[in-house]
């Protein structure tokens, strides 16, 4: 990687083509009996922001020590830049890394936990003090040199770990729940520093988070993980409108989700669904055939609330139980499909109609706003 | 209304505290008043003992105070002659003259006979004071024994006559304070006690590397072990502590003597002959390993402790920034246990120049401690003056080393909590 100013006068690309990180066929096991990453299969490229999100214990932080070299893996290869690293230590690997600790060396200065990385690489001291100030103008701690970790605030000593992983200007950083132990309000501020500096130095950089709205702030692509397997990759957008998986039309936004059986085929695309008691067309997205269990996923606010009369493929009665109003959106639950806790989003904008508690009303939403996912069964 | 009832909790909460202020106090009472008894009023009494002697000021009084007038070079007056004599006679009736004859004996060697023998002899040997002609008293103790003509043995009554006197730290650093009051060393074959504080000190820091070389790999390995793993670790660098001092000490003696286990397995596979086998005990070596394994726990605990708090998120930290294992190590792993390693060098220090036991076991003649001839004047000498001011020499010497200590690292961060 060049310099940080030559970064910045090289505005990202259009994700450039070239991948940069390369899973292949990764399994990890501490123990010898369970796999905690299952097959894995990832690729990162150059200059992306892509986020593992995924529940506690899905196996974020392995993958990420694997690629940071302090773990192997049990089976598969990772490559970087095209070549295998499984024989190269981390200090070689020259991958930043900022650990969810932050991992700062109490005993240095903020100053010289920075030139720290330059000085075991051999760097002169006139080098060092002008890259450690440039780091440190990056995260804006320019002050703070002198200080020692102990002596900053949780989000300072952020910034520093931060400034630490990149001064040593590595093409690819690591990032594993850097946030997990700020404030809301922190959070957010330093979501968008490291999206600024993501923006300005251009590195790759692998984060890992169990946030999901973090995760949507910040990626390029996200990678929903669960139990050791990557559930779908995909852009945050088409993470919240084409899930893939109930798992991750659950985890990530709000949904409606309805178990229910197939009945048949409509056509090639939507299938007819029974689901407490009626029956509705929904999208087909995972393969399936009639009398296949499958789960139904609505987002609240793709309902429409007494639509005209035939304009959606589906349309059914439903009765107001609960209303809340939030400010932008009024927050119906209703009782329809069979069940109570059917939420509808109604945007807050002129005319959304005088709703009262226990109303009957109709419901509508397009066949493709009804997402016929694998059957999740046990949580509801 | 509603303020009554909170108000008088208030009240009733303020009462109670030193009540309970008073049970807290009720329940240290006992440890307060046993380490007032068996501990500093012990210490005191020794540190008193170093600088007050009264035993031959309360024997021979009017003699010493006669003795304050004297020149030091000629002999004394006829009246001293006259007072010493009879307080003589007087303190071997008393029966105290044994204890006074042993403190001038330590000035003088020798005298300690002629003063039983003078105070003995002088009940039938009296002059007659009517026949007396110039100086009978003085004619009379010369004649029981010639060291009454020799001006060192009235010395040797003046110095110990002192009720406080610096004589015991004098000697304790192999010096004397000669006739004429200067000060001045110790001939040559009488100086033994700042070599022996140097052997100490050297013994000790010894000891103290030896322990922190072997001790922090042990501490290293436990603090990063597995929970389970590292409470059995930690029990077996403990079980050392729940055996007895004087077995672990005897053990060693199974192990290293001459015909001793090691000693039997290099014969048997014929690494040395049977008449070449090693020494390795009753010596300087044997007290080294001895102490060595004796105070490890001690560098081991308070280095575990402190290498507990270092997060491994450091080490692997240091390595993605690109650093060797052993740059690493000692830039950022190093540093970090200072404290522990601290704590540790100075507790296996300061109990080793006190160490009494091992040395006194194994260490042969040349492998004895200061405390050990502490013990002897404890014992044997039956000079606690001597022992005392060896032993605050001693204390004075560790609280130095503490407070140094304090200075550079702080003790609060020896992580000993
Ligand atoms: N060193 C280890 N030895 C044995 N098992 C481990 C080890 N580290 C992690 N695991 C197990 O591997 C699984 C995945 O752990 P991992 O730390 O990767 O999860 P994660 O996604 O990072 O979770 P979190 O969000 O809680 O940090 C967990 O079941 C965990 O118990
Ligand atoms: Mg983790």
């Amino acid at each position: 990687m060049g310099d940080i100013a030559e970064m910045v006068s090289q505005p990202r690309q259009e994700a450039p083509p070239e991948v940069h990180v390369e899973f292949a066929g990764v399994s990890k096991s501490y123990d010898g009996r369970t796999l905690v990453v299952k097959d894995l299969d990832l690729r990162v490229r150059t200059g992306e922001f892509v986020t593992l999100l995924g529940p506690s214990g899905s196996g974020k932080t392995t993958i990420l020590m694997m690629l940071a070299g302090f773990q192997t893996p049990t089976a598969g290869e990772i490559r970087i830049g095209g070549r295998p690293i499984q024989n190269l230590p981390p200090r070689k690997r020259g991958i930043g890394m900022v650990f969810q600790n932050y991992a700062l060396f109490p005993h240095m200065t903020v100053g010289a936990n920075l030139a720290f990385p330059l000085e075991v690489r051999g760097m002169g001291a006139e080098e060092r003090r002008e890259r450690v100030g440039r780091a440190l103008e990056l995260v804006r701690l320019g002050e703070l040199s002198d200080r020692r970790p102990g002596q900053l605030s949780g989000g300072q000593q952020q910034r520093v770990a931060i400034a630490r992983a990149l001064v040593f200007e590595p093409s690819l950083v690591l990032m594993d729940e850097p946030l997990g132990a700020l404030d809301r309000s922190l959070r957010e501020e330093m979501q968008y520093e490291i999206r600024r500096i993501h923006r300005t130095l251009g590195v790759t950089i692998v984060y890992v988070t169990h946030d999901q709205q973090e995760a949507m702030v910040m990626s390029d692509r996200i990678a929903v993980l669960r139990d050791g397997v990557v559930e779908q990759i995909a852009p945050p957008e088409g993470l919240y409108e084409e899930p893939e998986r109930a798992f991750v039309a659950s985890f990530i936004g709000e949904n409606n989700r309805l178990h229910g059986r197939v009945t048949g085929m409509t056509d090639r695309d939507v299938c007819e669904v029974e689901t407490g008691g009626v029956r509705v067309r929904a999208l087909k997205v995972a393969p399936c055939e009639p009398g296949d269990d499958v789960t139904l996923s609505i987002r609240p606010e793709r309902v429409e609330i007494n639509p005209e009369p035939g304009r959606y493929r589906n349309e059914l009665d439903a009765r107001v139980e609960d209303l809340t109003f939030l400010g932008d959106h009024l927050r119906v639950r209703l009782k329809a499909c069979g069940r109570d806790d059917f939420i509808v989003k109604i945007p807050n904008v002129l005319g959304h109609g005088g709703l009262l508690e226990g109303d009957g009303v109709r419901i509508g939403w397009t066949a493709s706003d009804c997402r016929a996912l694998n059957h999740e069964g046990g949580e509801e | 209304m509603g303020g009554g009832p909170g108000r008088r909790g208030r009240l009733r909460g303020a009462m109670r505290v030193p009540r309970e202020q008073l049970r807290a106090l009720g329940l240290v009472a006992p440890l307060l008043i046993f380490i007032g008894v068996t501990f500093i009023a012990a210490l005191a009494t020794m540190l008193m003992r170093s600088v007050h002697d009264p035993v031959v000021a309360d024997a021979l009084p009017e003699t010493v105070a006669l003795l304050r007038g004297w020149d030091g070079e000629r002999l004394p007056a006829e009246a001293v002659y006259e007072t010493a004599a009879r307080e003589l006679s007087r303190a071997g009736e008393e029966r105290t003259i044994g204890q006074v004859a042993g403190r001038v004996n330590r000035v003088q060697g020798g005298l300690r006979s002629v003063f039983t023998r003078t105070a003995r002899d002088l009940e039938d040997e009296a002059p007659d004071p009517a026949a007396a002609t110039g100086t009978p008293w003085r004619d009379a103790l010369i004649a029981l024994d010639t060291a009454w003509a020799d001006p060192a043995t009235w010395h040797a009554i003046r110095t110990t006559g002192e009720r406080f006197t610096s004589r015991n730290y004098l000697n304790a650093v192999d010096m004397d304070r000669l006739p004429d009051g200067t000060i001045a060393r110790q001939p040559e074959e009488r100086r033994i006690y700042l070599r022996l504080f140097w052997r100490t000190l050297l013994v000790s820091g010894a000891i103290t590397i030896l322990c922190l070389l072997l001790g922090y790999p042990i501490a290293h390995l436990i603090a990063r072990a597995p929970p389970r793993r590292a409470a059995l670790l930690l029990v077996l660098v403990l079980v050392p502590f729940w055996t007895s001092l004087l077995v672990r000490t005897t053990s060693w003696i199974v192990l290293l003597q001459t015909q001793g286990v090691i000693n039997d397995i290099l014969v048997a596979i014929g690494l040395v002959s049977d008449d070449g086998r090693l020494a390795m005990i009753y010596s300087m070596t044997g007290t080294l390993i001895a102490m060595t394994h004796v105070l490890l726990p001690f560098m081991v605990l308070p280095l575990y402790s402190v290498m507990r708090g270092i997060p491994p998120q450091h080490m692997s930290a240091a390595a993605s920034l690109g650093a060797t294992p052993l740059q690493a190590f000692l830039r950022v792993y190093w540093p970090q246990s200072l404290p522990g390693v601290g704590a540790g060098a100075l507790l296996v220090f300061i109990l080793s120049i006190g160490f009494y036991i091992t040395p006194a076991l194994v260490g042969g003649s040349d492998g004895q401690l200061i405390s050990n001839m502490i013990a002897y004047h404890m014992q044997t000498s039956l000079n606690w003056g001597l022992a005392g001011a060896l032993g605050g020499i001693l204390l004075v010497g560790v609280l130095a080393l503490y407070m140094v200590y304090d200075r550079l690292v702080g003790v609060e961060r020896m992580g000993l909590h």
